[in-house]
């Protein structure tokens, strides 16, 4: 079956898949809970740590509460995909790979500008950063590349690559449209506003207005006592879910305008401290395996 | 003779880190060539996003072999000595000649070291220059990252070129080898280009569509941009620090004018042009009439096949997106006055010790207030100093200045003059902050000056009182640029106050706002407030940290510093117009030959009073522990003891004829001195300076024509106290000991 990625937003999405599939990617489906970007699904953060390959392409789904924009703007959600590739060890030619990437889905780098700029990442919840670019396409964001140096606040040894398309950015791009909500999902007429649009209105008014607050502390509270739970019976990655789920419980309460600015800084180091705790503890559980089978590895 | 190319390719080079970069790899490579005992001529340096490169004329084949002479011990010296000597220079004992130094004979080593290929040498200079390249940031790639002892660059190390002459010279670098191919332009060009040699290196590349002069891109970009605006009827808006970020962005520079929705401009320009640079990199556009244009410049990295409309029509709707959330915050932040948005302030915290921000504000108004009716800042109406103050922060929580902190103080001023405040209110506003630093503009409007001065004498007062002082290079509250700002208004307005009070009402401010830890009580003692702060470490330590402040930024300006020194050590002198006009009197009358000669006088006067040991009637009251006897001769109470004391001196004084020279230099010091009093109390320090010069004849002719140690103890006494009274007199106009020369 032909695909067309210009024409539909899915296509797009498969004809990504098609090509990192065929340069050796495990080719994942999204984590099963609610989280802020891609780099916080497993795939992402505990297989960057550890000497073993892996090189996986997956879309995870992304909420930002405080993105919300009830439906009434052209380019922010709530709610919005990205999709990200993860190659470890970072091949030599990964630019290359990635370029190819955009060559399948539509962009050509003989008419359009492509640039690589300086942008570095740093996640302080994850204990992590890595040095690279914002992709320019024309001048506009479309993907983030990125070296992992360091994850959980360890050392990445080997550094991945890590690239994240902003999805909904990119096909509006090659579909040439202004409003997210006019992109061409299927290619036959269904639009991302179809799929979407009352979702943004709904979660967007369940973000800022209706969340119960109380609850919602309780929650981030509850979480954090499973993560310690979860650390404290050495399953770590239970205890990293829990870290996450904090991540998003703290974002809403945010969004509830409910975090007073001193008191924000304490909320972070809450989460980071969970996250951390299960990185290290992921590490400590998994480097003996690793050190055995990798005898150049060290943690 | 070869000529030398060096190429190290990697993924793209951060523009910002390119110059920095360029210097490195010279530096770098004269480091290398000066330890191979290469003479490295002329160097060239380029770059580019993908690219370092390196072109040396004119190195030799090989370096010439040189013999080296070693002086060792004398003949006969201990056998142990002789062996290390041997040792050290790696020779052995029948290799060592005796030659006759002075008289002795001793042992010389004499070391023959070969001449070196050049390509050998620079091929061992190249690993060095990789792993010992310094970058602002660098990283780890690849499969070789499993170790952390992995090479470390900036993004992943490509490729090497090296080239001496025609032939490369061979290197490996953790995995990647020298040779002669390059790449080109990332999409303008494929496969690979042999470079020849450093002449045709720069024509290959430009044939694959890379300039790798960063000095021609920034020319094309400079050129390109100014002309694609003329084309369009409009004049480029000048912006060096966007050409050469732009030329560090592309291989293949190409300006491209684009236009906006003209309803975008009804948003102020500066908010347009920030967005545009910041985000963007876009150039912006002036009229005939030097209004903003609806129109921006990006610079492609490609010669797009359409001409680049897409590229230009791509570049359009980011740059709209952009500016719609302008005027979304624009808008936004309109619909509400600068008062109520001064309410989110409350929000804020200054700093845990010092309140909120609104804390601040509060104190800022009262201060500005007081600044104007105290009659410090003159010509300002009081009410809108104080109004100005509480508005002047409420910007920092709109919208507008949380998406573009870098606009705080000039939104504000919009918002004000939207909403019809007074523009001597707006511009205090907007003109707050200023002046930022050295050479930044110093605001002179009354208002304004109030407003600024407060905020920064806040500032100040605040920090010194919850003991947050600047130490060594740590200060994390930029207290040395308020200090600086503080001194900049104060000279630049002429403002008369004293550094003492106004620390102090700053100071007050502060308490005022604390509430009595226990409601009851009804001593309101500092400790018993809610307050962590301790007001005496501001009354200790900021005027002292003004006028240290005061002595860098003058020194800076050029003004000699033992000057500044000599005026500064008598203390005392809080008022930093007054003390800055002493400092400049003292530095005309310096440049005179009565100053000079005065100087010799009174140095030979206070060697003499060293050497005997004799501090004058003044010293007796100053060895009463008080550092400074000035200050306490100010002192009422202590001031009738120095008199009498003073008094009954001279009548001892007076129990000889004094020769002529003696008297000609009492009667000038008794008219001398009250006349130097009378015009430093005018603060007319040239009138004391003259005063001052009316002295160098006597004590000259003194000198000449008296001799101090006489035999007699009460003439003895009595020339020794002259020069002492010579000394003092000097010391209250500056301490001369102080000034060099």
């Amino acid at each position: 079956m032909d695909r067309n990625p210009r024409k539909s937003f899915q296509d797009m999405i498969l004809a990504l898949h098609d090509f990192w599939s065929a340069h050796g990617c495990l080719i994942l489906q999204p984590y099963d809970m609610r989280m802020g970007a891609g780099t916080f699904h497993t795939a992402t953060t505990l297989r960057a740590l550890g000497p073993e390959p892996w090189n996986a392409a997956f879309v995870q789904p992304c909420r930002r509460p405080t993105d919300g924009r009830y439906g009434e703007n052209p380019n922010r959600l709530q709610h919005y995909y990205q999709y990200q590739v993860i190659l470890k060890p970072s091949p030599p030619d990964i630019q290359d790979l990635y370029l190819e990437s955009l060559r399948v889905i539509g962009i050509d780098p003989l008419k359009h500008d492509i640039r690589f700029v300086e942008d570095d990442w740093e996640s302080p919840t994850l204990g992590a950063w890595g040095l690279g670019w914002e992709v320019w396409c024309d001048g506009m964001e479309v993907t983030q590349f990125t070296y992992f140096q360091q994850m959980g606040g360890f050392d990445c040894k080997p550094v991945a690559g890590e690239l994240t398309y902003g999805l909904e950015r990119l096909a509006m791009y090659i579909q040439g449209v202004d409003n997210v909500y006019d992109l061409d999902f299927n290619g036959q007429g269904v639009t991302y506003g179809d799929v979407f649009l009352e979702n943004e209105k709904q979660m967007s008014k369940w973000n800022f207005e209706v969340a119960e607050t109380d609850a919602l502390f309780d929650l981030f509270n509850k979480a954090e006592a499973e993560c310690r739970n979860a650390l404290a019976n050495e399953v770590p990655i239970a205890a990293y879910e829990q870290a996450v789920e904090a991540s998003h419980i703290f974002n809403l309460l945010q969004a509830r305008g409910v975090i007073s600015v001193q008191e924000r800084a304490s909320y972070m180091g809450r989460v980071r401290d969970l996250a951390r705790g299960a990185c290290e503890a992921h590490m400590e559980k998994e480097a003996p395996v690793w050190a055995e089978k990798y005898p150049e590895w060290s943690k | 003779m070869s000529d030398f190319l060096l190429e190290l390719r990697s993924e793209e080079i951060p523009a910002r880190m390119q110059a920095g970069a360029r210097s490195e790899l010279e530096k770098l490579f004269r480091r290398e060539m000066e330890a191979a005992g290469v003479e490295a001529g002329e160097i060239t340096v380029w770059s580019t996003p993908r690219r370092l490169a390196l072109i040396a004329r004119g190195l030799p084949q090989a370096t010439e072999a040189v013999s080296e002479e070693a002086k060792g011990p004398p003949e006969g010296a201990p056998d142990q000595a002789i062996e290390g000597f041997c040792r050290k220079n790696g020779v052995n004992r029948e290799q060592l000649e005796l030659r006759d130094v002075k008289g002795r004979n001793t042992y010389f080593a004499v070391i023959e070291k070969p001449g070196k290929a050049t390509k050998d040498l620079l091929a061992e200079a190249i690993p060095a220059i990789v792993r010992d390249f310094s970058w602002p940031k660098s990283m780890r790639w690849g499969a070789a990252s499993i170790s952390t002892e992995s090479l470390r660059w900036v993004r992943p190390l490509s490729g090497i070129v090296a080239l001496l002459g025609d032939d490369v010279v061979d290197c490996e670098v953790h995995g990647v080898t020298s040779g002669a191919v390059t790449l080109g332009h990332r999409f303008h060009h494929s496969g690979d280009i042999t470079i020849g040699n450093a002449d045709d290196y720069a024509m290959k590349l430009r044939a694959g569509h890379v300039i790798v002069d960063h000095a021609d891109r920034q020319d094309l970009i400079r050129t390109g941009a100014a002309k694609v605006a003329s084309e369009a009827g409009l004049k480029l808006v000048e912006d060096e620090g966007l050409v050469i970020e732009n030329a560090g962005l592309t291989e293949w520079p190409v300006p491209l004018l684009g236009r906006f929705e003209e309803d975008f401009l009804e948003v102020p320009p500066e908010v347009i042009q920030l967005t545009a640079r910041v985000n963007q990199k876009y150039f912006v556009c002036e009229d005939a009439a030097g209004k903003l244009a609806n129109a921006f410049i990006c610079t492609a990295n490609i010669e797009a096949e359409d001409g680049g409309a897409r590229v230009v029509d791509g570049n359009r709707k980011v740059l709209a997106a952009r500016l719609s959330d302008a005027r979304f915050f624009w808008d936004v932040d309109r619909k509400k006055t600068l008062a109520e948005h001064a309410k989110g302030l409350e929000r804020i915290t200054f700093h845990e010790k010092l309140g909120t921000v609104a804390d601040k504000v509060d104190r800022v108004a009262k201060l500005a207030r007081w600044l104007v009716e105290e009659g410090i800042v003159k010509a300002a109406d009081p009410d809108m100093a104080e109004q100005a103050a509480r508005l002047a922060k409420a910007d920092l929580v709109t919208e507008m200045v949380g998406e573009f902190p870098e606009l705080q103080g000039l939104m504000g001023g919009y918002y004000a003059r939207a909403e019809g405040l007074p523009d001597a209110v707006a511009d205090a506003i907007r003109d707050h902050y200023k002046p930022v630093g050295q050479g930044d503009e110093v605001p002179t409007a009354p208002v304004t000056v109030a407003v600024s001065l407060a905020d920064k004498l806040d500032t100040l007062a605040g920090f010194f009182s919850v003991d947050e002082k600047p130490t060594g290079s740590k200060d994390p509250f930029a207290l040395r640029r308020a200090a600086l700002g503080v001194i900049q208004l104060i000279l630049r307005n002429g403002l008369r106050l004293s550094v003492r009070d106004t620390s102090y009402a700053a100071c007050m401010m502060r308490v005022s706002q604390a509430k009595p830890s226990e409601p009851s009580g009804d001593s309101k003692e500092f400790e018993q407030l809610d307050l962590e702060c301790d007001p005496s470490f501001v009354h200790e330590g900021l005027p002292d940290f003004l006028a240290d402040r005061l002595k860098v930024q003058q020194r800076e300006a050029g003004v000699r510093h033992d000057l500044i020194d000599a005026v500064f050590a008598l203390g005392g002198e809080d008022d930093l117009v007054r003390l800055l006009s002493r400092v400049k009197a003292l530095q005309s009358f310096m440049d005179t030959e009565d100053g000079a000669n005065l100087l010799a006088g009174y140095k030979r006067a206070a060697n003499i009073l060293k050497k005997e040991d004799w501090h004058g009637a003044e010293g007796e009251i100053a060895r009463t522990g008080e550092e400074d006897p000035l200050a306490l001769v100010d002192d009422p109470d202590t001031k009738a003891v120095v008199d009498a004391k003073m008094a009954e001196r001279h009548a001892k004084a007076l129990s000889y004829t004094p020769e002529p020279a003696e008297k000609a230099l009492m009667d000038a010091l008794a008219t001398s001195q009250p006349a130097a009093a009378q015009a430093i109390a005018a603060e007319d320090f040239s009138g004391a300076m003259a005063a001052l010069a009316s002295l160098r004849a006597p004590i000259d002719r003194f000198f000449d024509e008296v001799t101090v140690n006489a035999d007699e103890e009460n003439k003895r006494a009595h020339r020794l106290d002259l020069l002492a009274a010579f000394r003092a007199a000097v010391h209250k106009v500056a301490d001369f000991s102080r000034i060099e020369g």
